[in-house]
């Protein structure tokens, strides 16, 4: 019954407490222990990928848009930024310059092509997506330029058991919540996402403000990117789009209660639903479930929980009640 | 007049897909002026309003504003140039609240920051200002009802500080206390010299209200009257072009009150309790109560959508558990809804798949006889379409309401539930509409009607049945008083 009064975010993160319980329980009765610095830093070190992707899924999925490319996009960024850079130290801030400049071009083509031409953003980016792997596969038949020593570090160093890119996540994720929350283009995205004709009718420049999330998302996939140049040394495309990233992000954001259906929802959430993902797959890793029965576990996690949601959404709706359930005709809530 | 007219529109040309909405339509309005535009359903009114407030571009005509050309080619900019309006379709987002509805693409800024404390102080001075206190201004927009919301979306244009405001329908879905409420905003928009547009099919508003009054018809403006100059029946005249009486159709010869058709005995969920009512073949029930009293909740434990959860009911002489729509109609209940936009119609559909949806999920045998029917259902209350092709998000409002109807009727239920089914059609329909309530009687139906305007449910109803905070405050017999009415409704019992 209390848990009714909780708001959806509250409820997510008490979701992931129950995760962390549970997974430790289960690792523990297994003989291991979820909370050894090795797990630890395996669990933090999946959350900044799929992270970034899933922020900037939130905002389009928040204006009720979507974006499949992203998985590619990230691939692309991470060409661009490997064989930019070269080896050669100098050049690390242009590769990831140029890198962001190159995802945000992306978002902004599948902006367009959904606000301006109007075509569905499940086609719009899938198309978009396709055109990008289409690219990458006949351009670069492998791996293709070099890291830097030193911006690998963005992949490998960590403080304690936490790494910096999940640091940079985390700082990102808090920037988004204040962009959502504080800035009018931020704002405007529930309303684009409540109701685009709505928000027209209001004033509401749509259009922009379905271009801005566009725009931001191809660029969090672009520092998803760099990040996989970080870590594989090289620009690696097939490794990074053949992962299906775009699908974990879609997840991490529902899991975090945004409403697929764009208007509700926000990055505090999707950060839980990333951190949900996360420490599932570390408790799956450690157990050494088989693949297949790991991918039914998180299918069904995932069903379960938004089956949960829809339920609570559909209690919240609903008025007050007037009088009690028990014949007993009392005037409750009524001074 | 010296001054520049607030508005002038000349000339204005719409079409839409080729065929012709407005045909070279003039409109002037005066400073501090309230002015009326009236029509049918389909007349164009909404339309003209869109252009204006730049939702839609005219084809041709000029728009000036203070005496200054404009084009607008989105709504932003019509806010900007001064006019704000109120659409005919509710323009909440539910999950916003009322704060940020009202200022929703207007947030109050602080160094480029949306500043909240500014925004629910603002609102709430505003909310105030307007006399609706009782209104947080952090409530989410969708858990207020409708009439609430209404008012909402009045204080968001009153909020803009325009020159023109512009009104499409705004009492459609308000009660009699709010439309006091909306009068008194009027009259202090006019004292502060501010520009009404107003358009309603409630002619006693307009008469009470508007300084002059522009008629459309079929797209085309007919005349531009002083309210002084003209009685009421001439209105109605110059706009359906023929001449209708102003009164309600009386019982057709033959309708006879038969057997109990629909029972609920001790009747309650969670919004109401100890509800007895019955209704017989032939005879029409009317509901009424202020909003919020429990009449829609009522209807929708009828039909099962949120089912009673004390009390039994029985069709027919026949007790039923009606535990959802399905059971509803397989008993012979059907519910015309009040809110037709997110109850009643598949928007994107055409007008026939709508008005065969019932049929088509519920009905085992298909006969032609009965599809036949549904045109002539629709012929009968006078359905102004591009045909049943036509998807019904592109009829008016109005026409939109009477698909509903049809495709209810075209079920031929036993019993039928009338929740609102004027609201937004004109007066034509509506008279149309009464008539069809009547022959609907006198086929033997059983008819509950629920209705916020008052007069239609003395002039109609057989029987009265005054709901008050969800229970049954007191029935009335057919043509009781509005004092009567309005008695049990507050909660007082009729001296
Ligand atoms: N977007 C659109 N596309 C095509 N046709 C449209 C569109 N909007 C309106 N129409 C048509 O234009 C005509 C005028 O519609 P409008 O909504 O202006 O009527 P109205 O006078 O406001 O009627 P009501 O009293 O029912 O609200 C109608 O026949 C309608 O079908
Ligand atoms: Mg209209």
């Amino acid at each position: 019954m209390s848990l009714r009064r909780l708001d959806t975010t509250a409820l997510i993160y008490l979701a992931l407490a129950g995760v962390v319980a549970i997974g430790g329980i289960a690792v523990a009765i297994d003989g291991g222990n979820l909370f050894s610095t090795a797990n630890l830093v395996d669990m933090f070190t999946r959350t900044s990928l799929t992270g970034f992707l899933a922020l900037g899924m939130t905002l389009v999925i928040l204006c009720r848009s979507l974006d499949l490319s992203v998985g590619y996009t990230a691939a692309l960024a991470s060409m661009v930024a490997a064989t930019t850079m070269d080896g050669d130290p100098n050049r690390i801030v242009l590769g990831a310059l140029a890198a962001l400049l190159v995802a945000g071009l992306v978002g902004a083509a599948n902006g367009a092509i959904v606000s301006f031409l109007g075509v569905n953003p499940f086609i719009a980016t899938l198309g978009v997506g396709l055109i990008i792997k289409g690219y990458l596969d006949t351009e670069y038949k492998g791996p293709a330029g070099l890291v830097p020593t030193a911006f690998q570090q963005f992949g490998y160093s960590r403080i304690a058991f936490v790494p910096v890119s999940t640091l940079v996540m985390l700082a990102l994720a808090a920037a988004g919540i204040w962009f959502l929350r504080s800035t009018r283009t931020g704002h405007h995205m529930y309303a684009v996402g409540g109701n685009i004709d709505v928000a027209r009718m209001s004033g509401v420049r749509t259009k922009s403000t379905l271009m801005t999330a566009h725009i931001l998302c191809g660029m969090f996939a672009g520092v998803a990117g760099l990040l996989l140049a970080a870590r594989f040394g090289t620009g690696s495309a097939t490794e990074a789009y053949s992962n299906l990233y775009e699908l974990d992000a879609i997840a991490a954001v529902v899991l975090g209660g945004t409403l697929l259906l764009g208007g509700r929802g926000g990055i505090a959430g999707t950060v839980a639903g990333v951190l949900i993902l996360a420490v599932l797959d570390t408790v799956f890793n450690v157990m050494q479930i088989n693949p297949f029965a790991k991918d039914v576990l998180r299918g069904a996690i995932i069903i379960t929980a938004v089956a949960i949601y829809a339920r609570r959404q559909l209690s919240r709706t609903a008025r007050r009640p007037r009088f009690a359930a028990a014949g007993t005709a009392a005037d409750t809530g009524r001074p | 007049m010296s001054q520049a007219p607030v508005l002038a529109m000349r000339g204005i040309d719409k079409s839409f897909l080729g065929v012709p909405v407005l045909r070279s339509v003039d409109l002037v309005i005066e400073p501090g002026e309230v002015h009326a535009v009236v029509g049918e359903n389909g007349a164009g009114k909404s339309t003209l309003m869109k252009i204006l407030a730049g939702v839609h571009t005219a084809d041709a005509g000029t728009i000036e504003l203070g005496g200054r050309a404009v084009s607008f080619t989105h709504p932003l900019q019509a806010q900007h140039a001064g006019v704000a309006t109120v659409f005919q379709e509710f323009n909440l987002l539910p999950e916003l609240s009322v704060a940020e509805n009202i200022h929703l693409g207007r947030e109050p800024r602080r160094r480029g920051l949306i500043d909240r404390r500014a925004m629910a102080e603002r609102t709430a001075a505003l909310l105030s200002d307007l006399g609706v206190d009782d209104l947080a201004p952090a409530a989410k927009a969708k858990t207020l009802s409708v009439p609430r919301q209404q008012i909402v979306e009045i204080a968001k244009a009153m909020s803009q500080g325009a020159d023109l405001i512009c009104m499409d329908e705004p009492t459609a879905a308000l009660a009699d206390a709010e439309v006091e409420l909306l009068y008194r905003l009027v009259e202090r928009l006019r004292d502060k010299g501010v520009s009404v547009l107003y358009v309603s099919h409630r002619l006693r508003e307009i008469f009470d209200l508007c300084d002059r009054i522009t008629v459309l018809k079929d797209g085309e403006r007919v005349t531009t009257v002083d309210t002084a100059d003209i009685t009421p029946d001439e209105l109605v005249t110059a706009m359906v072009g023929r001449r209708i009486e102003a009164v309600f159709p009386e019982p057709l010869p033959g309708t006879e009150t038969g057997e109990v058709r629909l029972a609920v005995t001790g009747g309650g969920n969670a919004q109401i309790d100890g509800i007895d009512l019955e209704v017989r073949a032939g005879e029409i029930v009317g509901l009424a109560g202020l909003q919020g009293s429990g009449r829609t909740e009522i209807a929708e434990a009828v039909f099962g959508i949120e089912p009673f959860t004390r009390g039994t009911v029985a069709v027919d002489g026949e007790t039923r558990r009606i535990t959802g729509p399905r059971k509803a109609i397989a008993a012979g209940i059907a519910l015309v809804t009040e809110d037709r936009k997110a109850q009643g119609l598949a928007l994107n559909q055409s007008v026939g798949a709508n008005a065969r949806m019932v049929l088509d999920a519920n009905a085992r045998v298909h006969s032609r006889a009965r599809l036949a029917r549904i045109s002539g259902i629709l012929s009968s209350l006078d359905l102004v379409s591009r045909g049943e092709d036509q998807e019904v998000q592109y009829l008016s409002g109005g026409n939109q309401q009477k698909v509903v109807v049809a495709k209810w009727l075209a079920a031929e239920p036993g019993v039928i539930v009338l929740d609102e089914p004027t609201r937004g059609i004109d007066v034509g329909a509506k008279h149309k509409l009464y008539a069809v309530i009547r022959s609907l009687a006198a086929e033997g139906l059983a008819v509950l009607l629920i209705t916020s305007e008052l007069i239609e449910v003395i002039g109609l109803a057989d029987r009265i049945v005054v709901l008050h905070d969800g229970r049954i405050a007191g029935e009335l017999p057919g043509g009781a008083t509005e004092q009567q009415v309005m008695a049990y409704a507050t909660g007082r019992s009729p001296a």
